[in-house]
């Protein structure tokens, strides 16, 4: 730690607006990550909110459909590249270091530049809605031809994507990099939380598949501007090549944004359980074992482009193996539950809820795996109501739980409880308003990303927009309650949750600005899972 | 101290070479594709042959139906049509279809076709001898153009392939700006 | 195996009876009208079931722990942290059911795969934003549009109101029709971007791919009237190219097809005869409705930046630019599609003299369908 780790030796933080802007501090860079992702979310989320707006009623009501389409497209990379993923990084970068006994991240200056590079790339996407043509319009999985009609917005949507590729790349690279070579001595990696884990499965997804999409959207690139024909079937090239290379990034995507909520969840469930997370091991190898067979699920994306039927049998079969290591971790997070001394404050709450809904995505993507009845699945409301399940009450509800769980730890203050309850039922009872029809939506065969619709369609799109405005509504309570808390409250002591195991809870609360200079001393409690 | 500094630098190289081999590989993707379709016959694209005079042995009294399809692309104002709509061949043997193709515009306009077979699995059992796709093609205006494909279809047809699609469709040739 | 999916589905529907009250509210997939979606319809209540039933089950142990073991109830939490014994079971009850899912849909997908001895072949062309339809044995060509009513409906005004049209945005001007109890070989592809072809009742999508046939097929047990849209995003007019397949008996298709084609030869004949300007202008908007609205708009004011305006535009005004005119709608320009196939003399002589007058152009042209004869090669 010679020189990286000793500049910023004096013991007091910088202030101002340089302490922010050239921050290699681990809990400052947290910070900033998370309030990013905060921000995305409310701007992907006022997309949603359009959306819904928009399909409140049959009829066209607010906006013409080509705008449809890019808020649709928009909303889609922000709260994936925006919100979801900055939203884990930063409590990689905050909990990573604390959780291990290590003073920072291994690669302080990198991890400055992959926070301060991610507000440039979402400019830069949001001002093509502003360019000549629109913003982009085809859809977040960019399907050439289509893709390729979009104007002046085109080029600026690629360096985007290259942007927020780099910036979680080095994310990436950063926590696999602390992860093995600054844990505290005695800390072997089964001892590690399980946090830890999930963190550094997903780094080594994130640093597998986004270069593949970062290829992906290159050719796109050379072949509208520069002459090749990757995916122009007028040189030769197929178009249907895209997708594979999409979808060869898009399903580990998919676990980029669902292993770390994984690792959330088996942190909270035990404290507020009083017991110990049952079958850590397993836990491990389960996560490992998605996150492999990730790879080889990618066409149940694509069933419908026609494939030979082999190729389709065997993505059936890989993609429905997945649900036997999601079921364990099902089953594990039940068996933690059983026979502990359960309360149920906000993170435990958002946890449970995370649990159930999470599963129930889950129960849907199992039937949209078995490739027959994929067939009418495929691109309906059906899909839409699947994967918000899994993003929006999986991964989200799990960011949610976290922020509440470590708010002590990063404020020094408890949070408002009565409040946050408040939230997670507003929360948990708009989602479902929000989501649960859809299904309905999708069997009874309305098409994904429509502007308008037919009238027997009418009653559940009403419903599911009054949801999506009471989800959207009930969020602002959130950020209410994060300030409230940053400003005051009830002090937090360093152990905030009489149930929490971990090292981040040995140091007081609000964490110091640097914490573990020296290498803990590791007891055995402190290593028990 | 200054050991755990090497191995974060180990550590940083050894990803940041594997993230470009990742880069790599989704270039690599596009070769390896290729090769997976010719291997399955998945995007439905047909395979080449060089005929062999005096090899014709036809086997069995096999019948298969070939339906001659055509289409152009959206921005190419030219016209396709099949001689003949529909043939019946016999495995083994090879046949000639034509296409006439013409250039309805008032410009020259170069454009390039591309085959496709389907169902799927009979693209790795149709083999053309010759073949007018993936040729530049130059019409000039009002021109029409007779073309020739000269075909086989494989006796290891699987048996429950009873009949199959040819299809070409006609695009503007990268590269055409008239 | 069919008879225990029946016996099991009828057993469901007699528990979900309370549920089939609320049938206008569509809660559930189609059984649709062909013994493939019928076999569909079955694969997915049975998994359906399926995790509904594990979703009770687990849930509901869930739930129980959480009403009884629970602090508040003095409960001293336990100690165990794992058991092999239990994790071999519910790793190994998962992929049994697993497994009993994949053999049905095995099934079910190697008979949907086989699209051989069809007695009928039409091949789908997507278009942004329409379908074609060629039937290939027959030689007939059609282009099927969203129906007038609908493209009324859907322009955002005070005075529409698109609930009182039950078949809004799922109507279209020329059906597809199939004949009943026809192994019927569907053959989709795309002029333009990627599309994708999707009728519930038939019980699959398939996506049309711009340079690729994909084929599938469909047998029609019932005569009737049976709509879809398409399903893959293909710009802004994806919401507004549905698709119509109506259904009649042999007998009746036959007659359908030779009336058809006559219909569309005395079309074209006619459609070289000169028409006043009153009746041009007529055509030519409900040619504009149907072909060029969904880009240029109502008003001719097109879309920034993607569709240019037609509304007071050099080539839809100034007299020497009456060729070019007639030349982009012939053969087309970058997005524009050319029209010269799909349109006749007469159509296009009708829309250009539309398009000359409409919306403050007031130029006075009128096009007749020779001059549209002469610019044809």
């Amino acid at each position: 730690m010679s020189t990286l780790a000793h500049e910023h030796d004096h013991h007091h933080a910088p202030s101002g607006l340089k302490r922010w802007i050239f921050s290699t501090n681990h809990k400052d860079i947290g910070t900033l990550y998370l309030i990013f992702a905060l921000m995305m979310f409310f701007i992907g989320g006022a997309m949603a909110m359009i959306i819904r707006a928009e399909l409140f009623q049959p009829g066209l009501q607010f906006v013409d459909p080509q705008f449809y389409n890019s808020m649709v497209t928009v909303h889609a990379l922000i709260m994936i590249f925006g919100a979801v993923m900055p939203a884990g990084v930063g409590l990689a970068n905050w909990m990573i270091p604390l959780m291990i006994g290590a003073p920072d991240m291994a690669l302080p200056r990198m991890n400055n530049m992959s926070f301060w590079i991610l507000p440039f790339g979402f400019a830069l996407l949001i001002s093509t809605l502003f360019m000549n043509g629109g913003g982009p319009a085809g859809g977040w999985t960019m399907y050439p031809p289509l893709v390729l009609q979009l104007n002046d917005a085109f080029p600026f949507l690629i360096f985007t994507v290259h942007i927020l590729g780099v910036s979680s790349i080095m994310g990436a690279i950063n926590i696999i990099a602390t992860v093995f070579n600054m844990r505290a001595p005695g800390m072997t990696l089964m001892k590690m939380p399980l946090f830890v884990w999930t963190w550094v499965i997903t780094a080594f997804l994130l640093i597998a598949s986004l270069p593949v999409l970062a290829g992906a959207v290159t050719m796109l690139l050379t072949d509208k501007y520069f002459g090749t024909s990757f995916f122009s079937a007028a040189g030769g090239g197929d178009p249907v090549l895209f997708q594979h290379i999409f979808w060869f990034f898009g399903h580990p995507e998919v676990y980029i944004l669902a292993l770390p909520a994984f690792g959330i969840v088996s942190t909270i469930i035990p404290t507020f359980a009083r017991k110990p997370l049952f079958g850590y091991a397993s836990m491990v190898y389960a996560t490992a074992s998605i996150a492999i067979l990730s790879f080889f699920v990618w066409a149940h994306h694509m069933f419908t482009v026609g494939m030979p039927i082999k190729g389709e049998l065997f993505f059936m079969y890989a993609t429905m193996l997945i649900a036997v290591p999601t079921g364990v971790k099902v089953f594990n997070w039940m068996a933690t539950m059983w026979k502990g001394a359960m309360t149920f404050e906000a993170p435990m709450l958002f946890s449970i809820a995370f649990v159930i809904l999470f599963t129930i995505g889950g129960f849907s993507g199992l039937m949209l795996g078995i490739t027959p009845v994929d067939f009418q699945y495929h691109d309906t409301y059906f899909v839409v109501a699947h994967f918000h399940y899994v993003l929006l009450t999986g991964a989200v509800f799990s960011l949610m739980a976290a922020a509440y769980y470590w708010l002590p730890k990063w404020t020094g203050y408890m949070y408002d409880e009565k409040l946050a309850k408040i939230h997670f039922w507003l929360s948990a009872i708009a989602s479902n308003v929000l989501f649960f029809p859809q299904h309905f939506l999708g069997l009874a065969g309305m098409p994904r990303r429509i502007p308008d619709y037919n009238i027997q369609f009418a009653d559940f799109n009403m419903i599911s927009s009054i949801g999506g405005f009471a989800y959207g509504i009930s969020q602002l309570l959130f950020v209410y309650i994060v300030i409230k808390c940053a400003l005051g409250g009830k002090k937090a002591k360093a152990q905030a949750w009489e149930g929490a195991k971990g090292l981040e809870w040995t140091v007081p609360s609000p964490a110091p600005f640097h914490t573990f200079e020296t290498p803990p001393k590791l007891t055995k409690a402190m290593l028990e899972n | 101290m200054a050991k755990k500094q090497g191995d974060i630098k180990k550590t940083t190289t050894t990803l940041f070479f594997v993230t470009i081999l990742m880069f790599g590989f989704g270039y690599a993707m596009v070769p390896l594709y290729d090769t997976f379709c010719q291997i399955t016959g998945l995007n439905g694209k047909t395979q080449r042959v060089i005929e062999t005079k005096g090899e014709e042995v036809v086997v069995s009294n096999r019948e298969v139906r070939i339906l001659f399809d055509a289409n152009v692309n959206g921005d190419l104002p030219w016209r396709l049509k099949p001689t003949i709509k529909a043939i019946k061949v016999q495995p083994g043997k090879f046949y000639d279809a034509t296409y006439s193709v013409t250039n309805m515009s008032n410009e020259a306009v170069v454009g390039q076709a591309i085959p496709s077979v389907s169902p799927q699995i009979a693209s790795l059992y149709f083999k053309k001898s010759e073949c007018f796709c993936f040729v530049n093609q130059l019409l000039e205006p009002g021109e029409t153009k007779d073309m020739l494909v000269r075909f086989e279809v494989d006796r290891d047809l699987p048996e429950d392939v009873g009949a199959l699609t040819l299809s070409y469709t006609f695009f503007r040739a990268k590269g055409d700006n008239s | 195996m069919t008879s225990i999916f029946k016996k099991a589905i009828q057993a469901i529907f007699l528990v979900t009876l309370p549920i089939s009250a609320f049938a206008d509210w569509a809660l559930n997939m189609r059984e649709g009208v062909t013994p493939i979606s019928q076999k569909v319809y079955d694969m997915h209540m049975v998994s359906l079931w399926v995790v509904t039933i594990i979703g009770i089950i687990v849930f509901g142990i869930m739930f129980w722990s959480i009403f009884h073991h629970r602090k508040s109830r003095g409960v001293k939490p336990a100690k165990f942290s794992h058991s092999t014994t239990v994790e071999i079971i519910w790793t190994a009850i998962p992929l049994l059911i697993i497994i009993g899912l994949a053999i049905p849909a095995t099934k079910l997908l190697i008979e949907m795969d086989d699209t051989s001895e069809t007695a009928l072949t039409v091949k789908a062309v997507g278009y942004q934003w329409k379908w074609k339809y060629e039937y290939l044995e027959d030689d007939l060509t059609l282009y099927s549009n969203l129906d007038e009513k609908s493209v009324e409906l859907s322009q955002r005004a005070d005075d529409v109101d698109p609930m009182e049209y039950s078949d809004y945005l799922l109507n279209v001007d020329e059906p597809l029709v199939l004949p009943t109890n026809t192994k019927i070989r569907i053959l989709t592809t795309a002029n333009d971007v990627i599309h994708a072809w999707w009728v519930p009742d038939l019980g699959w999508k398939r996506d049309a791919i711009p340079g690729f046939i994909n084929d599938n097929w469909a047998y029609i047990n019932e005569p009737g009237t049976y709509r879809g849209q398409c399903a893959e995003i293909c710009g802004k007019g994806h919401g507004y190219m549905p698709i119509v397949v109506k259904a009649v008996s042999m007998d009746d298709y036959k007659v359908w097809v030779a009336e058809k084609k006559q219909e569309q030869d005395e079309a074209n004949a006619a459609s070289s005869k000169t028409m006043t300007k009153e009746e041009l202008m007529t055509k030519g908007e409900a040619v504009y409705k149907a072909n060029c609205l969904a880009c240029h708009q109502a008003n001719g004011q097109g879309v920034k930046g993607v569709f240019p305006a037609l509304a007071g535009s050099k080539i839809a005004t100034q007299p020497e630019n009456l060729k070019t005119h007639i030349t982009h709608i012939l053969y087309g320009k970058n997005l524009m599609p050319p029209f010269g196939e799909q349109l006749n003399d007469g159509d296009i002589a009708a829309v250009t003299t539309y398009e000359r007058n409409a919306w403050g152009n007031d130029t006075g042209d009128v096009v007749q369908p020779g001059d549209i004869a002469a610019e044809r090669k």
